[in-house]
């Protein structure tokens, strides 16, 4: 057998360690804040409900390189937030792998919004309504009912927010840059390595992370199957 | 049944859109040159499209390293110019240029510049070691030759593993331009044109010596579909309308 077109060293292990940490927290980020999000579109009633709605669904439909952009202005260091960070509590985003949770983060928001928003708008208000006769509070409500009432939808969107997260790199190169054992994520190795000619480095790894998102594509559809 | 119609001939109309591009009748000579030769080349361009009507040139623009493995791929290209002779070379090595052809057409040095404001107050290659310097822009080495350039300079001077925990590696030498301009590095190398560009955004702090100067190699490739077309570019760039232009952009002769 012959294994030369595939490779496993410390330039492998270090992009997929450094994915997993960016990916894995990024969805959790994206997760809290857009499963929130989501319950308050679908359960207020308040004038720029649409508005806020096409903004939080925007990543989805915007190139990376816009969104890295915008980052850029935003978390850069002359950009009012990065500008503010930096002078008030000396923290730099730019180029660090905090930078590229963010720029993960603002890609695979949309995705768990979306998903959660669908779930909660399929779950009854009269549940809700039930729980509230018996007496539980509004927090209790969403935690105990409405939430374990979406919980499929929720967990698919989380899937799909992870893999997304998984393969950015637009904003992850604009914001984050591309330095190896610092910011290098997966996707950004596989441009590097075949910028560099390492075909073997390319292969490994595209095949790790086509696999793992393969296996993510099939967990969610089977959870997003109805239950007879 | 007159809505079907309707949406029948708005569909044609719409594939008509889509597919007219792909049966252009203009010429088209694609030139895959290096980054730093973007504003130079762009002002090239329509002289050259002038001289040889029905022409159609297309620029594609990025780090030479990337050109050459597109090049492997078998991309299209007729006119290959890159940001230094190694990739040339990788070409000529390769079978993709004949060596007879290349010619150097250019020269430009390089700087190490800082943003305006100078946050780190650098003054010359020696700062850099200073803690005042927290990051420090330089192209990709195995693929950006501004910083291939940058690092054997460094290395000359035994300063390159010394700096690299600081370095921020650019995709091209215009991301370290842009970092610079932005105000995202303290202190950055790029081309003496890519600093004059930037204009009042980026200050250079000094010209790095190098054991070669920065040369600029521009060869015809074997795979080219249109030789003859590809020649006269290569020739245009090299007369004096080109060099002219060349020099105000900031390139020296060769």
């Amino acid at each position: 057998m012959d294994f030369s077109w595939f490779k496993v060293g410390p330039e492998f292990l270090q992009p997929l360690l450094l994915t997993l940490k960016v990916a894995g927290l990024a969805t959790a980020a994206a997760t809290v804040i857009g499963v929130a999000m989501a319950y308050v579109l679908t359960r207020w009633r308040f004038a720029l409900r649409d508005f806020v709605d096409a903004v939080c669904t925007l990543p989805l439909v915007m190139p990376p390189t816009v969104l890295g952009y915008y980052l850029l202005v935003i978390i850069g260091r002359r950009g009012f937030l990065g500008k503010w960070l930096q002078e008030v509590f000396g923290i730099t985003l730019m180029f660090t792998w905090q930078g590229a949770v963010i720029a993960a983060t603002v890609v695979a928001f949309p995705l768990v919004f979306k998903s959660a928003r669908a779930a909660l708008e399929g779950v009854g208000k009269q549940y809700e309504d039930a729980a509230r006769t018996l007496g539980l509070g509004e927090a209790a409500v969403f935690l105990r009912v409405s939430l374990p009432l979406a919980f499929r939808g929720v967990v698919a969107g989380t899937m799909l927010a992870f893999a997304r997260a998984l393969g950015e790199f637009g904003a992850t190169l604009m914001v984050a840059g591309n330095l190896p054992g610092r910011t290098q994520t997966l996707s950004l190795a596989v441009y590097s390595a075949v910028q560099a000619g390492d075909d073997a480095l390319a292969n490994s790894l595209v095949l790790i992370i086509s696999c793992v998102c393969v296996f993510i594509l099939v967990t969610t559809s089977r959870l997003l199957q109805p239950k007879f | 049944m007159k809505r079907v119609l309707n949406s029948l001939i708005l569909s044609c109309a719409c594939m008509v859109l889509v597919l007219a591009p792909l049966s252009a009748h203009a010429e088209e000579l694609i030139v895959s040159a290096a980054a730093s030769l973007t504003d130079a080349f762009t002002d090239i361009e329509p002289g050259f499209e002038k001289a040889n009507p029905g022409v159609d040139v297309v620029m594609n623009f990025a780090a030479s390293g990337a050109l050459y493995r597109q090049i492997e791929q078998g991309a299209p290209a007729d006119v290959f110019a890159s940001a230094n002779p190694k990739w040339m070379q990788k070409a000529v090595d390769n079978g993709f240029v004949d060596k007879a052809n290349v010619v150097t057409f250019a020269q430009n040095a390089l700087v190490l510049a800082v943003p305006a404001d100078n946050p780190a107050g650098v003054k010359s290659l020696d700062d850099l070691k200073g803690d005042a310097v927290k990051s420090i822009g330089i192209g990709t080495p195995e693929t950006v030759p501004a910083g291939q350039y940058a690092k054997s300079a460094l290395t000359a001077q035994k300063l390159y593993t010394t700096l690299e925990p600081k370095m921020i590696f650019g995709e091209s030498v215009r991301q370290v331009l842009d970092y610079l301009s932005r105000g995202e590095v303290d202190c950055g190398f790029v081309y003496k044109t890519d600093a004059v560009k930037a204009g009042d955004a980026v200050a250079i702090v000094a010209e790095i010596p190098l054991e070669k100067p920065v040369s600029y190699p521009i060869a015809v490739l074997k795979n080219s579909t249109n030789s003859k077309m590809a020649q006269a570019f290569v020739d245009y760039v090299q007369s004096e309308e080109g060099m002219t232009l060349l020099e105000a952009r900031g390139f020296k002769r060769p």
